[in-house]
């Protein structure tokens, strides 16, 4: 039953052939007998789950349908969850239990869908390796030595392992569709604006982005549907209609063009993922698709202006966290001064830390136009290069990342190497496009993502794509032994 | 050595709106600690602000109301600092691009002259939380309810040159406000706010002196008291041989003097840098154009038409057009009793000196414009003297009823038929027959005074219900006669 | 431009975060390898570029003047590390 796809789920559970509540007992007890390897799960909050599948059996027993009516999911854990502790993988958020749910679990909970805890994740979403939680390192289930990606690693491994059908994550530099990659997963990133951050614990606002994490295009367009549309409790949320994704699957790509960028197959990328690349365009290229090659020049720039913007934006949005309201105070404080500073550096892991640092330093007094101001007009330019891209093309397609995943502590005495790996990425983030990742086959065991970009809005045309793409491959399909 | 003032001021003004200017709490004043702290207000991790379309309309207002250039794109900003009654740990506020640019008001002296200040700017914020500083087991209590209160900050250019000057300033923002309804202006409750840049220079000299802020100073008393000691505490510095440091302080209404601030000793670095969770504020020209539609008649035009319509001194124009609702208190008088120069007199004199006395703003006035224009009427017939009119306004404001109803049940119709007059002046005469002998003989010069004695006793002997000007006539007559 | 032990002091103290004498050096480091990372955008000309500060330029969406929250203290002072009388408490504060 655990390897049921979301989709699956929907008809096994609307032809009545088993109920809500048998699923997640059944994945309950899958999560407790191997999440200990993985340690993808912060909280798993048995009883609620068990209680949430009942209300959504009693629901469909009254007549309700839908298809995430009794689906079970996870939330990475900066997602606030009314009564439930909501991390961030933080010690500084161990103690939280969140006044309020956000508005991606209040409309999933809404739909039915039935949580079943909060997954690790990297500490405020800080990292590609999911390994600055404070709740300790995730694994990847395809390799228990190997990270699983992050800042969504939680979720990743989660999933990968086949110990729930889905999970929300969230993206503001590639921390959805990088462990996707990694972990053999299709996972999206949505335009910025088009799901809701309300609730949605803040690393770099004007680049997070909720999105979906599963194993197939048609999976992640359930999910998404239930996450995205518009919320006048955020200012930056879009009014625009959100389409009917499923319905947008199966839609022919004959003359779609492809562009790839020359910048995202140069120096740095593991020929053998390059390789890996190559082979999903010929199959895409069977499908009619017509590939051209394009420029985004700006590309190599994109890294120094997320690592300004990001820190920037997060050392603002981490102030909240002062031991005055909620969260981590440290014991006796002697005066004010010592609250605050003591709170905050027992509270904070080291990266985020160093991430508050960087960016305390790039808005301070004679540097703001330096590094803020200048990053802001890079990412300028890299917006224009899309704009550019995309009145020759309909989506770019290139690698996820330049590596499969790399050790547990490989980069752990180096932040700057792991920021690297993010290099393709972060540009839809600076944009604010919409972008996925699909499973494109393995080097060495360990699972290669392709990444498809599109305009805003075009989060259909990408699960379109994915779609017909896992239609015709079964890289998707493959689970990692022994789970 | 002649030194000169330099003051700027920075005013906070708490906007009237009903909710808070990023989430849906409630404004109001004095309730239990935290019980209007939503989770917005808290800071929460996760929240988000949403920006209240009627600060954005208030802030509009008031920069049409000082003819200055609208921010149509303008822009928020977080100001980071770490203060416990900054829950966010940074306010959001406007820096680079606010809502209003440079505008000017103009403020009337006390020689009556007029002087243009310059207003650089004025640019929403939201308001800070209060500390309270009495002991809670040796710590700060913190209460949020005031966090997120929509405040425009409007900042003065340094054009005044005196606390006094300073304090019309104020006052005529303080007016401003009121008048376009956009704040209560009750700085007792901190609705409106003050923040004194003091700096002194010698006189003629052309680059400014190091300033040092006073920080929330909230009666137009203590801005000049707290103005005056600052400037005071500096020339006496400077001449020593000292130099003034900039610094912000705080005014001691108690030693009268200023202090240094210690929470604000070190320098901060504010790191501002625009809102990523709000987007510009772009205002529609359609906007503009209506929100102008909805502007009162402001007090310079007030002031203008009190002038030529009632034919008012600008004296008299300029304090009755101070505060809306002395203005309104006024017309209403006018249009009952149809006379201005005798409304402006009883609504600056006798009801003046009456709120005064009791300490009351004018809308709580214990006799009513209605009122006092029936009185006003009561004058205007006949029916009563002026100084009748005196104790019959007593009556009102004792709540004893209208005019007509005290003048009735209390007798105080004025008596006009001559016959009765008459009768009361020959009375008067023949009781004071030696005074009528000595008039009789006087010059012109002594008569004039002696006339006088004649008057008195006759009001006194009518109990002060006799016409005066037919008790001037008939007398006249008869000591001539 | 490298940061020295002392602007990491700074910069430190400016974020409120109680750095350990003992890590200064490694943090003074990694700071330092971040920010020569960053500092390869310097040679961008951005002349006349206007910067981007969100990616789809929309404009801020106004609220009704409406209250809509209500009293919800008890629930929130829950999670609160130290209250008294509805107040949040922090070590006295001298203005």
């Amino acid at each position: 039953m655990h390897q049921l796809t979301l989709a699956e789920i929907a008809r096994g559970l609307a032809d009545k052939k088993f109920s809500s509540e048998e699923l997640t007992r059944v994945l309950l007890a899958r999560i407790a007998q191997l999440d200990p390897q993985l340690n993808s799960f912060i909280s798993v909050t048995e009883e609620l789950a068990i209680a949430q599948a009942r209300a959504a059996d009693a629901r469909r027993a009254a007549g309700e349908t839908g298809a995430l009516l009794g689906a079970p999911l996870a939330h990475k854990d900066l997602f606030c969850t009314q009564g439930v502790r909501t991390s961030c993988g933080s010690k500084m958020l161990d103690n939280f239990k969140a006044p309020y749910d956000a508005t991606v679990v209040a409309r999933l909970a809404a739909a039915g869908a039935v949580s079943l805890g909060k997954t690790n994740m990297d500490e405020f979403a800080m990292g590609s390796a999911n390994e600055s939680s404070y709740y300790g390192a995730v694994k990847n289930p395809w390799n228990l030595e190997h990270v699983p990606g992050g800042s969504s690693g939680g979720s990743a491994a989660a999933v990968a392992a086949r110990l729930l059908p889905a999970a929300t994550g969230t993206d503001t530099g590639g921390s959805i569709r990088q462990p996707a990659a990694l972990t053999n997963l299709t996972g999206l990133k949505p335009t910025y604006g088009r799901v809701s951050r309300w609730g949605m614990i803040a690393y770099a606002s004007s680049l997070d982005q909720g999105g979906p994490l599963a194993r197939t295009a048609e999976d992640c367009a359930l999910l998404l549907q239930g996450m995205a549309g518009f919320d006048p409790q955020d200012s930056t949320s879009i009014d625009e209609p959100v389409p009917d994704y499923s319905a947008l699957l199966n839609g022919s790509i004959e003359g779609l063009r492809i562009g790839l960028p020359k910048e995202y197959f140069g120096a740095g990328l593991d020929p053998r993922i390059a390789e890996l690349i190559h082979q999903s365009v010929k199959e895409l290229e069977k499908l009619g698709a017509v590939i051209k090659e394009i420029s985004l020049p700006n590309m190599q720039h994109a890294i120094p202006a997320y690592y300004v913007i990001a820190p920037a934006e997060a050392s603002s949005n981490l102030s909240r966290f002062d031991g005055v309201r909620f969260g981590y105070r440290c014991e006796n404080p002697k005066d004010l001064t010592d609250l605050y500073e003591r709170s905050r550096a027992e509270g904070f892991g080291a990266e985020v830390q160093r991430r508050i640092m960087v960016g305390a330093y790039a808005l301070s007094a004679g540097y703001y136009d330096a590094y803020y101001l200048q990053a802001q007009k890079i990412r300028r330019l890299i917006k224009n290069d899309f704009m550019a891209a995309f009145n020759d093309v309909d989506v770019i397609l290139g690698p996820t990342t330049p590596n499969p995943a790399w050790k547990i502590g490989a980069k752990n005495n180096d932040p700057v190497a792991a920021y690297l790996e993010d290099v393709y990425t972060i540009t839809a983030n600076l944009a604010g496009l919409p972008g996925l990742s699909m499973p494109a086959g393995f080097v060495e065991g360990l699972p290669v993502g392709v990444q498809l970009l599109a305009p805003y809005f075009q989060e259909g045309r990408l699960l379109n794509v994915a779609h017909r793409y896992q239609q015709v491959t079964d890289w998707h399909t493959r689970a990692p032994a022994g789970f | 050595m002649q030194w000169e003032v330099v003051i700027g001021l920075e005013i906070h003004t708490q906007l009237a709106t009903q909710s808070k200017i990023f989430s849906g709490s409630a404004t109001t004043f004095g309730s239990e600690p935290n019980t209007q702290a939503s989770l917005v207000d808290l800071g929460m991790p996760g929240v988000l602000p949403v920006l209240n379309q009627e600060a954005v309309r208030m802030a509009v207002m008031f920069g049409l109301a000082i003819d200055a250039e609208i921010g149509q794109h303008n822009v928020f900003a977080r100001k980071n600092y770490f203060y416990p009654d900054l829950p966010k740990g940074y306010q959001i506020s406007q820096m680079e691009l606010p809502i209003v640019g440079k505008g000017h008001l103009d403020i009337t002296l006390e020689d009556g002259t007029v002087k243009r200040i310059g207003v650089t700017r004025a640019h929403l914020e939201e308001d800070a939380g209060k500390s309270l500083h009495e002991d809670f087991s040796g710590s700060t209590g913190i209460d949020l309810n005031r966090a997120g209160t929509p405040l425009l900050e409007i900042v003065s250019e340094p054009d005044m040159r005196s606390a006094k000057e300073a304090v019309a300033y104020v006052k005529a923002i303080h007016a401003l406000v009121r008048y376009l309804g956009i704040c209560d202006g009750n700085m007792a409750e901190g609705s409106l706010r003050c923040d004194c840049n003091v700096s002194v220079r010698p006189k003629g000299q052309a680059e400014f002196g190091t300033r040092c802020e006073i920080k929330n100073v909230n009666s137009f008393r203590f801005i000049e008291r707290a103005i005056n000691s600052e400037v005071q505490r500096q020339i006496e510095l400077i001449e020593d041989g000292g130099k003034v440091i900039q610094q912000t302080r705080l005014y001691d209404p108690n030693k009268d003097e200023t202090r240094a601030m210690r929470s604000k000793e070190e320098a901060n670095d504010y790191r501002y840098f625009p809102d990523p969770d709000l987007l510009p504020v772009v205002i529609e020209n359609s906007f503009l154009d209506a929100t102008r539609a909805t502007l009162p008649e402001l007090p310079p035009q007030k002031r203008e038409r009190f002038q030529a319509q009632f034919g008012l001194s600008a004296y008299d124009a300029s304090v009755l057009a101070s505060s809306r609702e002395q203005a309104d208190y006024f017309e209403k008088v006018v249009s009952i009793s149809g006379d201005a120069k005798l409304a402006a007199n009883w609504v600056m004199v006798e009801l003046g000196s009456l709120l005064n006395k009791l300490g009351l703003e004018i809308d709580q006035a214990p006799v009513s414009a209605e009122l006092l224009g029936g009185m006003l009427l009561r004058i205007r017939d006949n029916t009563i003297s002026g100084k009748i009119a005196k104790m019959v306004f007593e009556a009102m404001a004792a709540g004893e009823g209208t005019a007509d109803q005290i003048i009735e049940t209390r007798g105080l119709k004025q008596v006009t038929d001559s016959g009765a007059i008459e009768k009361v002046l020959d009375e008067v005469l023949a009781a004071n027959a030696e005074q009528v002998e000595q008039y009789r003989a006087a010059d012109e010069a002594k008569r004039g005074k002696m006339f006088g004695f004649f008057v008195g006793q006759a009001m006194k002997a009518s109990k002060g219900k006799a016409n005066p000007q037919q008790v001037n006539e008939l007398l006249k007559s008869k000591l001539e006669g | 431009m490298a940061l020295e032990r002392s602007d990491v002091e700074k910069i430190a103290h400016l974020a409120r975060l109680g750095l350990n004498e003992a890590d200064l050096p490694r943090t003074t480091d990694a700071l330092n390898s971040i920010l020569g990372l960053v500092d390869l955008m310097q040679a961008v000309d951005t002349t006349g570029i206007e910067p981007l500060a969100h990616p789809l330029e929309a404009s801020q969406r106004l609220r009704a003047d409406i209250v809509t929250e209500r009293n919800n203290r008890e629930a929130y002072q829950a999670i609160a590390p130290a209250v008294e009388n509805g107040l949040y408490l922090v070590p006295k504060v001298i203005e």
